[in-house]
């Protein structure tokens, strides 16, 4: 449920790091707490985001839910078919419902191992 | 499902007749300039009187409301409308005048708007109130903006920051965030109250306000209250009551004494007017003195030498006006009848029995649902349903099933902090006999969660429409009719 490649954070997004690019989603718990995601606001490519700033929005039937930043750096790639199919969000939170792709400056310093996350999510419960 | 008011259209039908012509005819071509009347008739429906008053009441019948039903509503306060309100703002001297007539021929309508501030700054213990909000929301928004022109007009303009428990009204983030400030969230203790170590460990030179919600959504009382009010006070914040549940607390306690600064009032929940589609609301506000200048203008004042009231204009801090004219003038006419009716006494009646009435119901729906914080509770409460992992029988589930035994469904979802919430609040108006029947069909729902939960994931089963695809119709709106 939870990939070994990837961070996580207590927010619940995801980032996965190769070299200095990330890219960042949110988890299998985030997308099951949800419910049906049913509009999606990511940021525009060149923005700068801190760690713990927030990146966008994820509105479901339930709530609307501010997405926080893994990491800091520049926007460089959005996944713009999230803005007409949110459905992926809920179908493929790992890969076709990824959010956004970073330029990674830093990483959040308390990011989380997938056992980590594990054991935190099974502590939410 | 009765069809759409377009799809019984039948070409050529009428409901009424126009008599003969005894003019002489023109034609709109003639009439109105080239190129802007339409080339094609109106694709309007065309039904028989008869056909249309049927179709309407139908309908009307497929409603429902505090009128038809219990309405627990968590945090809306859907107590019974009195109508005698109704007849006192269909008073020709309140409904037949306009905003614009000379201050001296609406005296009795500048009495009842000032008689009702001064009546919400007693219950409230606040020192000038005003009626322009149109509601909640815009009063929360009117107040913070109040509290920033206090701010800027000592020269304390770094104070942007506006602190908000996790247990508040989500329009209280919202507010601060559309008044231009910073917001910054603070968790709750294990009871469900302000955590003090974190609320210290945020105020500072920065600090604009605290928003408070007391009672909170959780239906508790925040115990804390003077501690709280002296962190911030002490740090030259101010601080803001929402006072959307203030009818848990009338004539028991006053958020002024409590050291707040300002204060909103919800007058379609706490004051027994319509609302929820029955609208418009009323948000009036609350101040201390010290902010009284900044109130949006005109401020009504009563003159002794002329014995008149007036609008005065010349307020030179007013933050200005917040509302067309002077706020939802028709809902004041409502509230203050109600609080005529009642008295002192029996508003305070009022807030014992709502909170007698939802510490009952509470008692009743913890033999079969949880209790996330622990009560004694104020107005409203929280409950969640019991083994919801193991059932697969969600909160929306129990809402939708609710339907079908004839109530209206609690609030559910919120407070976020709480997972699957069910938020209920009976109100002071309901008796004993409709408490109970909502206990045994919140019973029933429980039992049949263990039993046959595919009848609840399906429900309603009552309804002209069953479940209804949320998702789709947020995903994919259909947003009106179209002719095929």
């Amino acid at each position: 449920m939870y990939p070994e490649n990837l961070r996580y954070t207590k927010e619940h997004e995801w980032i996965l790091v190769e070299g200095k690019k990330g890219i960042v989603g949110i988890t299998e718990y985030a997308q099951d707490s949800l419910g049906d995601v049913v509009f999606v606001e990511l940021p525009e490519i060149g923005k700068k985001l801190k760690v713990g700033e927030g990146l966008g929005v994820v509105e479901s039937v339930k709530a609307v839910s501010d997405i926080y930043s893994p990491c800091s750096g520049i926007v460089t790639a959005v996944n713009e078919s999230l803005l007409d199919n949110p459905e992926l969000l809920n179908q493929d939170p790992y890969g076709e419902g990824w959010l956004i792709e970073m330029e990674v400056e830093e990483l959040d310093s308390e990011l989380l191992t997938s056992a980590e996350y594990e054991d935190f999510v099974a502590g939410e419960e | 499902m009765e069809k759409l008011i377009f799809e019984k259209s039948v070409a050529g039908r009428k409901g009424r007749y126009l008599p003969p012509l005894d003019i002489p005819a023109s034609l709109i071509e003639e009439m109105l300039p080239a190129g802007i009347s339409r080339k094609e008739a109106p694709l309007l429906p065309e039904l028989t009187e008869a056909e249309v008053v049927r179709h309407y009441t139908r309908l009307s019948r497929l409603n429902y409301g505090v009128d038809t039903g219990f309405y627990p509503l968590g945090s809306c306060t859907m107590k019974y409308n009195p109508k005698i309100n109704e007849d006192a703002a269909n008073l020709p001297g309140f409904s037949k005048i306009h905003p614009y007539q000379p201050v001296d021929s609406v005296q009795g309508a500048l009495e009842l708007m000032a008689r009702t501030q001064q009546y919400l700054a007693e219950i409230s213990g606040m020192e000038a109130v005003t009626l322009q909000p149109a509601a909640g929301a815009h009063g929360e928004l009117t107040g913070i903006l109040l509290i920033m022109a206090y701010h800027t007009a000592k020269g304390d303009l770094q104070r942007n920051k506006v602190i908000v428990p996790d247990s508040s009204h989500g329009t209280n983030p919202a507010t601060a965030a559309l008044a231009g400030c910073e917001i910054i969230q603070i968790p709750s203790n294990e009871k469900g109250g302000v955590d003090l170590e974190a609320l210290r460990a945020v105020v500072g030179e920065d600090t604009a306000a605290l928003m408070l919600t007391n009672p909170s959504t959780l239906g508790l009382f925040e115990t804390q209250i003077k501690e709280i009010a002296e962190i911030v006070h002490g740090a030259g914040g101010l601080l803001y009551y929402d006072g959307a549940n203030m009818n848990a607390i009338m004539g028991y306690s006053r958020p002024g004494d409590m050291g707040f600064d300002v204060v909103h009032f919800n007058l379609h929940k706490t004051f027994a007017t319509p609302h929820g589609g029955g609208g418009p609301g009323s948000g009036p506000v609350g101040v201390k003195a010290a902010l009284e200048p900044f109130l949006p203008k005109p401020v009504i004042k009563y003159n002794p030498q002329t014995q008149q009231y007036l609008l005065d204009e010349e307020r030179p801090q007013s933050i200005g006006r917040v509302k067309a004219f002077y706020g939802n003038f028709g809902v004041a006419v409502k509230a203050f009848t109600y609080m005529l009716m009642l008295g002192g006494e029996g508003l305070k009646e009022a807030s014992e029995k709502a909170v007698l009435n939802a510490n009952y119901l509470m008692k009743l729906l913890t033999e079969h649902y949880e209790l996330p914080y622990a009560g004694p509770c104020k107005h409203e409460f929280v409950v969640t349903p019991r083994n919801s992992q193991q059932t697969g029988v969600h909160t929306l589930d129990i809402a939708k099933r609710l339907i079908d035994y004839g109530f209206h469904p609690p609030t559910i979802y919120f407070p976020l902090m709480v997972e699957e919430a069910l938020m209920v609040e009976p109100t002071e108006t309901e008796n004993k006999e409709t408490l109970d029947e909502f206990a045994a069909a919140m019973a029933a729902i429980a039992r049949e969660a263990q039993e046959n939960a595919e009848l609840l994931h399906t429900a309603p089963h009552q309804t002209p429409v069953s479940r209804l695809d949320e998702t789709q119709a947020a995903r994919k709106p259909v947003l009106r009719w179209r002719a095929k």
